[in-house]
């Protein structure tokens, strides 16, 4: 399946991109998704997630068609 | 309801009284507006600040925020409801944020704008970057609790 990550403020800064896309094959988790788009970086602990401009928690399964965005903590107002 | 990302500097006086004129549905039947409004300032942590970048998520950024007035219409008899927020670079004392409720008694103006606030302070997906005097950058890490 075809999914879209996309990553924001400074977890864009230190993944060195604004966004991706993965043609992957099998069920995934939006962690799993992490696992493939860094697979030699760890998630920092207090990442956010959102499938589709929702948010979702890591264990959610993500579907083909997907975007996946990974981001810090929101400091907006 | 309005929900409104801008690029540029804004007056958000003007934009609450725009915004008023417009609504005629709610003519005659408001009798509380609250209004909130950030504000840049030159200090923070200790620090001189020179300028900041905010970032956001575009799209998500406006259904988080049409979310959270859906959430607060379902708790309160909110007639109607503006949010502008600043994105891009701004400068200190340039207005940030404004959130405008409009209902027909006060305790629901003050709670529901209180309410949408707050949440768009933990869950609309912006992001500060702030340039210090001593020209280092630095990310906000997190907002503060508004109500400590």
């Amino acid at each position: 399946m075809s999914i879209k990550v996309r990553y924001f403020a400074s977890l864009k800064e230190s993944v060195g991109r604004s966004e991706q896309c993965l043609e992957i094959t099998g069920l995934l988790t939006v962690a799993d998704v992490w696992r493939v788009a860094n697979p030699d970086k760890t998630m920092p602990d207090n990442t956010l997630a959102a499938v589709n401009m929702d948010y979702v928690a890591l264990t959610d399964a993500v579907e083909d068609g997907d975007e996946v965005a990974f981001f810090p903590p929101v400091t907006g107002g | 309801m309005r929900i409104k990302i801008c690029a540029e500097p804004f007056e958000p006086w003007h934009e609450v009284q725009a915004y008023q004129q417009s609504a005629i549905s709610m003519a005659g039947k408001f009798g509380a507006t609250s209004i909130f409004i950030g504000t840049m300032r030159d200090f923070n942590d200790g620090d001189d600040i020179q300028g900041m970048t905010l970032e956001h998520y575009p799209g998500m950024t406006e259904k988080q925020l049409e979310k959270i007035v859906a959430e607060a219409m379902q708790q309160w008899p909110v007639l109607d409801a503006l949010i502008v927020h600043r994105v891009g670079d701004i400068l200190p004392n340039e207005p940030i944020v404004l959130v405008a409720v409009w209902t027909s008694h006060r305790g629901d103006a003050f709670d529901a704008s209180r309410y949408i606030m707050e949440a768009l302070k933990s869950r609309a997906p912006f992001w500060k970057k702030e340039l210090l005097a001593s020209q280092t950058e630095r990310w906000l890490l997190k907002n503060t609790d508004g109500y400590l």
